[in-house]
């Protein structure tokens, strides 16, 4: 089966490219990126700020049993209703430095959509980073669930 | 963790990057890479060996020479690298499908 998202991250360059294919109108794609509640059902996070304008300014936070696990924020440079948005995002709480987002909304037929995300970064070693996330991230589940059933044991 | 990290260091060089392009037709000695390049030969000999120090290359004695191959089960490790974080946004955009067409049955 053909995969629907594509990471695009060439070797040694501070960027990379995120592109999706949707079963969706453009208009309803939009709609995901451009509605508080929305959002907040999609990435799973509590969004605390999102003004959709020129100069606008956004906050997610993610809350896990009480305890904020995560929070990011930045500003709306571009808001083109249906076509682009262009922010920038910082995660809290972290070293990683301020990345630059261009988001694209493209028509492909009437009923299919596409999104293009290109991230940039401070530096190559900080994209890098950022791909290795989820990496180091999925150890440390694997590493949890081995401890629960360790626990289980005993 | 560490050799990971020296796997992704390793390709971020351009002439390192280009040395594995060039091998990934047909082995070569080190005489011939470094013939194939402005730089130093001592300077390819660095590169040369912390390609095979990441496993991304390998060496075959063949009489008198050393032959260098590219490793093909190291390179598809840098790609299954990339996997996870592709996957995370796949789940992400998946998630964001599937509301949104509830949204428009909804309405």
């Amino acid at each position: 089966m053909e995969k629907k998202t594509t990471v695009h991250a060439e070797p040694g360059k501070q960027e990379l490219i995120i592109t999706r294919t949707f079963d969706l109108p453009v208009a309803l794609l939009f709609k995901a990126y451009e509605d508080p509640e929305i959002v907040e059902q999609w990435m799973g996070t509590k969004v605390l700020q999102l003004e959709n304008r020129e100069h606008g300014s956004w906050r997610f936070e993610t809350s896990y049993e009480g305890n904020v696990v995560f929070s990011a924020n930045g500003v709306i440079l571009e808001f083109v209703p249906g076509e682009k948005i262009t922010r920038t995002f910082k995660m809290e709480n972290t070293d990683f430095p301020v990345q630059l987002e261009f988001l694209e909304f493209e028509k492909v037929t009437d009923s299919t959509s596409k999104l293009t995300m290109h991230i940039i970064m401070r530096s190559v070693a900080f994209r890098d980073q950022l791909l290795k996330m989820p990496f180091a991230h999925g150890i440390n589940m694997a590493h949890d669930r081995l401890q629960q059933i360790a626990d289980s044991l005993k | 963790m560490n050799l990971r990290r020296d796997v992704f260091q390793a390709i971020a060089d351009p002439t390192r990057r280009a040395i594995l392009l060039l091998i990934a037709t047909q082995a070569m000695t080190a005489g011939t890479i470094a013939s194939n390049f402005n730089t130093a030969r001592p300077t390819v000999s660095r590169h040369l060996q912390i390609l095979t120090e990441c496993e991304l290359l390998t060496q075959e004695q063949s009489g008198r020479e050393i032959y260098y191959h590219l490793n093909p089960a190291k390179m598809k490790d840098i790609a299954d690298f990339i996997e996870p974080f592709r996957q995370l946004w796949e789940d992400r955009f998946n998630k964001l499908e599937a509301v949104m067409k509830k949204y428009k049955n909804n309405r």
